[in-house]
């Protein structure tokens, strides 16, 4: 039997209203695209503090990288870049691979390793940030 | 995924010309979309000379003078000629639009027109649109209130609650602008897209209407509603001058709302 995906539109039989009512509404995107908004207006002033930062630390040694990250201020500040750059990172992301790829193993597929991967990233930068400034 | 290339039976070959008459001083080439479900041959191009100073000023003119002097077979979808039918919706030099509403003179050079984009084709210029029309009804575009109508009278509005369907109710569903919008191209299927969506706000913001919660509980969805990534490709081709794009940001912004 034919994919009912790859059937030409005028062999499927189902109503338009049918198709067009699908499976119903998810109840849900609503906290994705209003996280998504929150986040980018949050990485403003934090990307903003970040490269200023980064221009003022070069030629910084290790030793001095240490000691200006030893503030927990600074230490805050770094831990929310990083925790609201991999979730913004993660939620953009997603919304792409809902876009584009409509075979839908592959696509919960990649959802899924895109989640594992943006956490694991996280975990790791923080994890970072704490060997360093601790 | 996304295809870069239309499928082998849909490439667009070079179709026939249609010479001006001789004497003709002001030519211009209109190159139209030619496809017949009929002769199992590829889409073609076919390319018309029409003399504009013997033809009316829109697009729409030239399309009837070559459908009634050089090629009957020429096939679109026409009625009121003068933008409120919203039937000869196409897209004219790259952009969708109202044939009847487009004047030759704004098009510089050859006319190119095409169906709708992204549509499954008819015949030539006509598209098939069951799938918005279908998903127009699925957003119940119609009042629903519970409080019966005074026995004596219509349903009353201020003029502040009237002035919110302004921008709304003067879309004619032409479809020019949920099929200019990529998301609609890749999700169609899923997304309701610019059109329906403006229709599905002009119920919620109509005062008279009392099922604007569950209105929106049927639009929270990431395909529904949210596949809209404010492109505005939508506002920026509506031939009526209407912004789509705003009413789905404010139907974002109410779900938002009721959160808190």
């Amino acid at each position: 039997m034919a994919d009912i995906n790859t059937v030409p539109h005028t062999d499927i039989m189902r109503s338009s209203l049918g198709r067009a009512r699908g499976l119903g509404s998810a109840r849900a995107g609503a906290h994705h695209w209003w996280m998504q908004k929150l986040l980018s207006l949050a990485l403003v002033p934090l990307t903003i503090w970040f490269v200023f930062s980064a221009i003022q630390l070069t030629g910084v040694d290790h030793q001095g990288m240490v000691a200006w990250m030893h503030s927990p201020w600074r230490m805050g500040l770094m831990a929310a870049l990083v925790i609201a750059t991999f979730h913004h990172l993660h939620l953009g992301l997603q919304v792409v691979l809902e876009d584009y790829v409509h075979h839908e193993p592959t696509k919960v597929a990649a959802i899924t390793l895109l989640k594992g991967l943006c956490v694991l990233l996280a975990i790791v930068c923080l994890v970072s940030i704490l060997k360093i400034g601790l | 995924m996304v295809a870069f290339k239309l499928p082998v039976n849909s490439r667009i070959g070079q179709g026939q010309t249609f010479k001006a008459p001789a004497g003709a001083k002001r030519v211009r080439e209109f190159k139209i979309y030619r496809w017949s479900p009929d002769d199992g041959r590829n889409p073609r191009t076919d390319t018309y000379e029409v003399d504009l100073d013997a033809c009316g000023p829109m697009v729409l003119d030239a399309l009837i003078k070559i459908k009634n002097e050089i090629d009957p077979t020429l096939t679109f979808r026409r009625s009121c000629r003068e933008g409120i039918c919203g039937s000869c919706a196409m897209n004219i030099d790259g952009g969708n639009t109202l044939a009847c509403l487009k004047p030759i003179e704004e098009v510089k050079g050859a006319v190119r027109i095409n169906p709708l984009p992204h549509m499954p084709v008819v015949k030539d210029l006509v598209p098939d649109l069951s799938q918005p029309y279908a998903q127009l009804r699925s957003v119940k575009p119609w009042m629903q209130s519970d409080t019966p109508a005074p026995p004596d009278g219509e349903r009353l509005q201020s003029k502040e609650e009237r002035a919110k369907l302004d921008g709304l109710w003067e879309c004619i569903l032409c479809f020019c602008c949920s099929t200019a919008c990529p998301s609609y191209w890749w999700n169609g299927d899923r997304y309701l897209g610019p059109a329906v969506l403006l229709q599905a706000y002009r119920w919620i913001a109509d005062s008279r209407d009392e099922a604007t919660g569950q209105r929106l509980d049927e639009l929270e969805d990431p395909f529904k509603l949210y596949r809209c990534h404010t492109i505005m490709n939508c506002t920026d081709t509506c031939p009526k001058g209407l912004n789509p794009a705003k009413a789905i940001g404010a139907i974002k912004q109410l779900i938002v709302e009721r959160q808190g």
